[in-house]
């Protein structure tokens, strides 16, 4: 067994990039993701639910894709591209899953709605039109006490057609 | 015209800021809070020994190690049992930091404080705690035996005993024509909020202030017993609930031992503290519900008739009583829901077992009596061979019975008198809507392709609103900005937009100029919390009021200025006008600068209120005797008794002939919730209700071993239903409005949660053609009674 006396936890400088800005902090390496996110970089609409990654409200986009930063190292995130919630949008002008949600009352405390954000936000990416039957089957790893997840799958729909609206208008400028 | 905002679904107010990451949960704050990390009991029943801290204080980065004999004061002795009754004849709560002995696993013995979580927890792992193990006691048959105690001074482990009567059961009993006995039970479930507890501790030692920030659902309650607990005034004390991921009960606890040892720790170390709950905690340390053991005996006549109803249950409360009894009792009174039982006799006993405590949960006692209720109904149509609708029927308090007094005591300490409701009306919709009387081609059809399926049907009645009370207060700006503040606290409900829809239609004002503040004691100090579905009725009640007394000062003062009489006044869009003269007019940001006089221009705006600035009466002073300045208004609400909402559910389900698999194919929801403020946010209440009631009837239950080990205290083993395993909810509604309040509205939050077990049960019974009298069931147990009524009908044969 180690003695913690002998081996003062020593720190490494990571530096990652989040919502397409570079920030370096010294952390212990055993700092996971989401405590970096949340307490270092104070980018709190990171959530945590569970500590375990069963409940999916602390997913961020690593490199588009969907994953637990509860369960992975900040040190190891380095090289990567993090997307956090707060990457998808503001309060003024909200990304298509964070407007659907609004629009079709997709949440309630709103503490798992962040993971749900990032994690419908990827799947829409791939799945552009998908049915009401696909919507649920992709929210079906998260976690959600509030809403019962009908209006979740609702939003899930309604956010395709926000991102297609979107770009059709975008295509028409 | 003003849009009226009231009934209409006005999208929330609060959601841009939580879609884009931007709420304030409780560890979203106090990033250089000194955290916590709590050693806590590893056995059931123990008494401590020794505690050797050495090893944790050579931890770099550690600032403090507390136990119990480190705690002072209040603050050392017992923590309060919140409600008390008479019927409680043990009351036994915990400490803060054990003393001499654990009754449960996760009971907290030391506090770690330190630089971050990671280095307390370091810390914790190095304190050594020697332990004297005990006999645990769990499971409510153990404890009901009494062979072994958990409180040596609680005789039989009883900590409260009630019987109420109504009429006389045991005449009417003998003389039934028919009578049945049910045993019947139901298992453990909890909150589980994604966010669990927490809290922040800020000591200012200039001011001798304590700033408490609590993931609660009482931000007074907190307040309160800090205050106490830390012997500090009430007035050096404030309590704010910042965004809070859900509470569904367990928050409404308080004050749970870190609410007191947090602000204590901040004031011995004059520096922030924090601590934030983590799962495994939250299943160990915090609290569950559900837990009963029942025996029903009925007396009907031959057309299904409750003549006499004779109930008893054994409740498990766990290992201590803070919450006191409220949730028995609600299950003996709630038991009745929409039906008149002529003679009634209802007894329990609250147990002590070696386990984590027992605090309201969602329908709060009353899914376990409207299990009982409602398993009894469909054991009284089998007997008769009636249709489960039809002695449903027969037994309803009808309409024009209304209001109708149950003869028995509330958990408010008043008469259990429904106010308002139509049984029958929503049971007509109820069978419309799921197809009841087609049910069986419905059936045909399914066995044709070698499927089996039941349907199911569960009623109950929810006594919301209860009191003290809540109060509103509104406070124009001279922007036009309406401040609204009211005391209890939000973890969901949207209460920034139902009380803004409110007061926007009290006052005459766009629903955009309007801001809600919930708990937060410096804006609102008087309150009591959000539980019982009473957010709505409260303080939805309290607002208009303090709404309509700023209505009736803004219009006074706009009718003097207009020189008009104030009837003929009126208030749209947050400007006063003349019916008829529009051109007449004046907005209401202009009446709140008139409202306050003043010496000093601090503003534009301010110019017109201030000492020369116009003509006055040199005889008046600026403010009358009877006046205030400002345009504001503060108003309670409180009412003599609870408002009764509603509703009837039912439920199609598909069991696999072969594997017992359980799949709800559809779940139909009536509601009843009286007037209905916003339908959009009623209608997630239900489906939110409904959901958590499925995980409480298919999945969710605390596997305790003989031990007192809880083997599944994490997301991975209790299984919270993922949206795979919802149904789709298909709702309609029914509004009576009470007549005990201004706005009609009986509340609607922890509805859709309370008869989900008994319907559930009632479909999967209709499916298989035997009993189901213990919830939840899996597909394991399910197959189990199927070999046991195979066995056994064998044997008859």
């Amino acid at each position: 067994m180690t003695d913690l006396d002998q081996t003062a936890p020593a720190t490494v400088d990571v530096t990652l990039r989040v919502n397409g800005v570079e920030h370096t902090r010294t952390v212990e390496p055993r700092r996971l993701l989401s405590d970096f996110l949340r307490h270092d970089l104070r980018l709190t609409g990171t959530h945590v639910g569970c500590e375990h990654g069963v409940c999916g409200a602390c997913t961020v986009l690593v490199d588009g894709d969907p994953m637990r930063s509860c369960l992975m190292f900040a040190v190891s995130a380095q090289e990567h591209e993090i997307t956090t919630v707060e990457g998808l949008g503001t309060q003024d002008s909200m990304g298509p899953v964070q407007q659907a949600f609004v629009e079709c009352h997709g949440l309630q405390c709103g503490f798992c709605t962040p993971g749900f954000v990032t994690t419908i936000t990827a799947f829409i990416a791939e799945n552009p039109d998908p049915t009401i039957d696909e919507a649920r089957e992709a929210v079906s790893g998260n976690l959600c006490r509030c809403t019962g997840y009908q209006n979740i799958c609702k939003a899930v729909v309604r956010a395709a057609e926000i991102t297609r609206e979107r770009a059709d208008e975008d295509g028409a400028r | 015209m003003t849009t009226r905002q009231f009934g209409s679904p006005v999208l929330r107010k609060e959601d841009p800021r939580l879609v884009t990451g931007n709420g304030r949960y409780l560890d979203d704050l106090g990033h250089t809070a000194y955290e916590v990390a709590f050693v806590r009991s590893p056995h059931a029943h123990a008494r401590i020994v020794d505690i050797d801290v050495d090893g944790a204080l050579e931890v770099d980065g550690v600032v403090a190690v507390f136990t119990h004999e480190d705690l002072d004061g209040p603050a050392a002795d017992r923590l309060p049992l919140l409600i008390p009754h008479p019927s409680i004849v043990a009351g036994r709560t915990g400490h803060a930091l054990a003393k001499e002995d654990v009754n449960h696993v996760g009971e907290a013995v030391v506090m770690v404080v330190a630089r971050d979580r990671y280095l307390a927890e370091d810390a914790a792992q190095r304190i050594v705690v020697t332990y004297e193990p005990l006999r645990p006691v769990v499971g409510i048959a153990t404890s009901r035996d009494g062979d072994d105690l958990v409180h040596d001074d609680a005789p039989g482990n009883v900590a409260a005993h009630l019987l109420q009567e109504v009429g006389n059961v045991e005449v009417a009993m003998a003389t039934a024509p028919h009578t049945l006995t049910l045993d019947l039970e139901i298992e453990r479930s909890a909150c589980m909020p994604m966010e669990g507890k927490g809290v922040l501790a800020h000591w200012d030692s200039d001011e001798q202030r304590m700033r408490i920030h609590s993931s609660t659902q009482t931000s007074t309650g907190v307040r309160a017993a800090v205050a106490a607990k830390l012997q500090l005034p009430l007035a050096q004390v404030e309590c704010i609930a910042p965004d809070v991921g859900g509470g569904f009960g367990v928050k409404i606890m308080h004050p749970w031992p870190e609410e007191v040892l947090i602000p204590w720790a901040a004031r011995r170390l004059d520096h922030d503290v924090k601590w934030t709950e983590d799962r495994r905690e939250h299943f160990t340390s915090s609290a569950h519900e559900r837990g009963q053991l029942q025996q029903v005996t009925v007396g009907f006549d031959d057309d299904g008739r409750l003549l006499a109803l004779d109930v008893r249950f054994w409740h498990d409360n766990g290992a201590y009583l803070p919450y006191g009894v409220i949730v028995p009792i609600i299950t003996a009174t709630q038991l009745l829901g929409p039906y008149k039982p002529q003679n009634y006799r209802v007894e329990f006993w609250s147990l002590y077992t070696n386990t984590v405590l027992v605090t309201p949960y969602r329908g709060a006692g009353r899914p376990q009596g409207c299990f009982a209720m409602e398993r009894t109904m469909d054991a009284i149509a089998a007997e008769l061979g009636l249709d489960r609708t039809e002695v449903r029927s027969r037994n309803f308090i009808q309409p024009e019975e209304m209001p109708y007094d149950q003869g028995l005591l509330f958990q408010d300490g008043r008469p259990l008198k429904y106010d308002s409701g139509d049984f029958p009306a929503s049971l007509a919709k109820l069978k419309a809507l799921v197809g009841w009387d087609d049910f069986t081609a419905y059936r045909e059809q399914a066995e044709a392709e070698g499927r089996k399926v039941g349907l199911g049907i569960g009623c109950y009645v929810e006594g919301t609103g209860v009191g003290p009370y809540e109060g509103g207060h509104v406070h124009v700006e001279t922007s036009g900005r309406v401040n609204v503040a009211t005391g209890l606290t939000t973890q969901g409900q949207g209460h920034q937009t139902i009380l803004a829809q409110i007061v926007a239609d009290e006052l005459g004002v766009s629903i955009e100029d309007v801001y809600v503040t919930t708990g937060d004691t410096r804006r609102m100090p008087y309150a009591v919390g959000t539980f019982a579905s009473r957010g709505a009725v409260m303080s939805g009640n309290a607002v208009a009021l303090a709404a309509r007394a700023v209505r009736a000062k803004a219009l006074r003062i706009a009718a003097d200025a207009l020189e008009v009489s104030e009837a003929d006044l009126q208030i749209e869009e947050g400007t006063i006008s003349v019916k008829g003269a529009p051109h007449a007019s004046i907005a209401l940001s202009t009446v709140a600068v008139m409202s306050n006089p003043l010496r000093y221009a601090f503003d534009e705006s301010a110019k017109a209120a201030t000492q020369f600035a116009g003509a006055f009466d040199p005889d008046k002073p600026p403010v009358a005797d009877e006046d205030e300045p400002g345009l504001e208004g503060k108003d309670f609400y409180s009412p003599t008794q609870a408002t009764f909402a509603n509703g009837m559910h039912a439920a199609i389900v598909e069991t696999d002939p072969v594997t017992a698999e359980i799949r709800i194919l559809r779940y139909c929801v009536i509601h009843d919730c009286g007037t209905v403020v916003n339908p959009m946010i009623v209608e997630g209440q239900v489906h939110g209700g409904v959901a958590q009631g499925v995980g409480g009837a298919l999945y969710e239950r605390m596997a305790y071993d003989e031990t007192g080990q809880l083997l599944n205290a994490s997301f991975m083993d209790f299984l919270i239903p993922y949206a795979s395993e919802v149904p789709h909810i298909e709702t309609d509604h029914l509004e009576t409005p009470s007549p005990l309040n201004p706005l009609g509205i009986k509340g609607a939050g922890e509805a859709g949660t309370i008869p989900v077990s008994a319907v559930i049960a009632s479909a999967i019974e209709d499916a298989e053609g035997f009993p189901i009298r213990s919830m939840p069931i899996s597909p394991t147990e399910l197959w189990d009674l199927r070999r046991q009524h195979a066995r056994t009908n064998q044997e008859t044969a």
